[in-house]
């Protein structure tokens, strides 16, 4: 463990809290043991990769990370702060955003009204706090202005139905709508799965962005070259535990892949 | 056709200078019939639309009666009550589901409107309340279960159609309450006014008024939009922080009270209160809603979508009897309609992929 100490990228930054920071959580389902004492920390400004076999607790970590399961012990903390999350959107209130593998976008509604699902933007006045009336410009403008911002040159036309988008341009969507409004920590599982190569790179390149305007990130993935390729620290889950914490730079691919499996010791 | 197919055989636009509109680069390597498809897709309620057109053009050559001014009043009443409750239908096919009990439920209100405003002597204006009273609780009823104990919409409602017919026929004694002795407040629905020579009725009105504030509701407020998405994509809803049993139950009781005011309406125009009526509609309503372009597998359809596919069924039994053709080929051609109206929203979605 004491790559941690050396690569954390807090030592760039003029403070070393964590933004996020799990420490001992155990997860059981009955007898099974998903999470036993796992502990995570996730600094400013950096992408952090999890990577693990089929079964050694990335989902369940992520999960308990972002309130889609509650952990039967150990603490959480956002910013120093202790949270519990009982659902996700506890999580979202507290500006942790998620893109779930299944790309969790409506497909029959368009860019704009899925950037905004669920935290819809009202009218002004009356017709907004009585009638409840949208601001379908409002959101549209927003929208279109988000994008930009997160340089997502090739969605122009907001209301455009998703289900007539490309694989990497709906993923661009649900990286866009996490990243929005000012989140806090954007989870990305397995965003490239479902992707091509080229709309997979069109999503790593996203993700260096969220991070280089100060976003952390969380990115679960098997894809070994695309973690080494974006990641700046790489936590490595091993029979529900943390094995180890390594940077691209401290190891190779066959060495993480080698701790992963248990073949070394990192 | 899979994202890497497309991304293989066709160079994506997505540079910045490339076409921003991605609707128009999707038109562009289509061919005329898909081209046709993505506008349907686009506007659910074109198709049925356009049937409806043709259908008046067809019966008004066929029989030039279509077209007499009582003709079409008469179509107009036939189809306010089956168009009303094509409402609360419409509102929860979009979230994937299915009631069966619709007609049951009206009938209901129905009844406890008549009965309490004759025998109990209550008010009339409390007598309809109280009939809103039961739609709104026959709706939550239905919803709990839908929410609560997850069962399927098909199989909750169908156990309801029964118990509510039961409940019906049990607090009516079967037996039906006459328009003489029933408050004329109540019968009001029924009332005739004119407009360039065509009969309205209220209760036609009344049916319009809904469609105008439901097609608002939907296409306006957010909660419209999460009814869409939790008929879209269940799971991708309640990850974007939709409450999704909230918006179900809210569905059902909303649902409950159209169906209240479809009961007020349906007493017009049978200037009756029967408890054998209605048994039909349960599924009328679903043949409106499905010939009116919304989608069974939910998320994709409109209220009016819903309002042209009642005047279709209105209008082909209409003139068809018109044409002299037995009713049972009424009944036979509405059951090509459904069937067509099913496949076309087939071929339609398949623009997903």
């Amino acid at each position: 463990m004491n790559t941690l100490e050396d690569h954390s990228p807090a030592s760039t930054l003029p403070f070393s809290q964590p933004v996020l920071q799990a420490t001992g959580l155990v997860k059981t389902y009955g007898r099974v043991v998903g999470l036993d004492g796992v502990d995570l920390e996730l600094y400013q400004g950096e992408v952090l990769a999890v990577i693990g076999d089929n079964g050694a607790g990335k989902s369940t970590l992520i999960k308990c990370l972002t309130g889609a399961e509650i952990p039967n012990e150990g603490e959480l903390r956002l910013n120093g702060g202790i949270v519990h999350f009982k659902r996700p959107q506890d999580a979202k209130h507290h500006g942790i955003e998620t893109v779930y593998q299944g790309l969790a976008v409506s497909p029959a509604l368009d860019i704009a009204s899925n950037l905004f699902l669920g935290r819809e933007l009202r009218k002004p006045g009356i017709l907004g706090s009585v009638f409840r009336v949208m601001d379908t410009k409002l959101m549209r403008a927003n929208a279109r202005t988000e994008l930009d911002r997160l340089g997502i040159s090739t969605l122009q036309d907001v209301t455009v139905a998703i289900e007539n988008l490309s694989g990497g341009q709906r993923q661009a969507v649900a990286v866009a709508r996490a990243a929005a409004f000012g989140s806090k920590v954007v989870v990305l599982d397995e965003p490239t799965a479902a992707l091509g190569v080229r709309e997979s790179n069109q999503v790593l390149e996203l993700i260096r962005r969220l991070r280089d305007q100060g976003i952390p990130v969380i990115l679960v993935s098997h894809n070994m070259p695309q973690v080494f390729d974006v990641a700046d620290r790489i936590h490595i889950q091993r029979l529900g535990k943390r094995a180890a914490v390594i940077t691209p730079t401290s190891h190779t691919m066959t060495e993480a892949v080698a701790i992963m499996t248990g073949a070394a010791v990192a | 056709m899979s994202t890497s197919t497309r991304g293989a055989g066709q160079p994506l636009k997505d540079t910045p200078g490339g076409s921003g509109d991605l609707a128009t680069e999707f038109l562009d390597r289509s061919t005329p019939l898909s081209r046709i498809r993505n506008l349907m897709h686009r506007y659910p309620a074109l198709s049925p639309a356009i049937v409806l057109l043709v259908a008046v053009i067809i019966f008004g050559i066929i029989s030039p009666r279509f077209f007499f001014a009582n003709n079409l009043s008469l179509i107009t009443q036939q189809v306010a009550v089956v168009g009303t409750l094509a409402i609360a239908q419409t509102l929860i096919i979009l979230t994937a589901g299915i009631d069966l009990s619709v007609g049951a439920i009206m009938v209901l209100a129905s009844m406890v409107v008549a009965q309490t405003a004759t025998q109990n002597k209550v008010p009339a204006a409390f007598a309809l309340l109280l009939g809103l009273l039961v739609g709104l609780a026959a709706g939550a009823l239905n919803g709990i279960l839908v929410t609560r104990l997850k069962l399927p919409p098909f199989i909750v409602t169908l156990g309801t159609l029964n118990i509510f017919l039961a409940l019906t026929l049990l607090y009516s004694n079967s037996a039906a309450v006459i328009g003489q002795n029933i408050p004329p407040m109540i019968t009001s629905t029924g009332a005739i006014f004119s407009i360039g020579g065509i009969g309205i009725t209220y209760g036609v009105v009344a049916m319009l008024v809904l469609y105008v504030i439901m097609a608002f509701i939907m296409g306006r407020t957010a909660w419209g939009r999460h009814v869409y998405a939790v008929g879209d994509d269940k799971e991708s809803a309640r990850l974007a922080g939709i409450s999704v049993n909230r918006v179900l139950l809210s569905v059902y009781v909303t649902a409950g009270a159209i169906l209240a005011v479809g009961a007020w309406i349906q007493i017009g125009r049978a200037d009756a209160a029967s408890p054998n009526a209605g048994g039909e509609l349960n599924l009328d309503s679903i043949t409106a809603v499905v010939i009116g372009g919304t989608s069974l597998f939910g998320g994709r359809g409109t209220m009016w979508g819903s309002l042209l596919g009642a005047l279709i069924v209105g209008v082909f039994r209409n003139g068809l009897a018109l044409a002299g053709l037995d009713v049972l080929y009424q009944t036979l051609a509405v059951g090509v309609l459904i069937i067509v109206a099913v496949s076309l929203d087939q071929w339609i979605r398949k623009v997903r992929t």
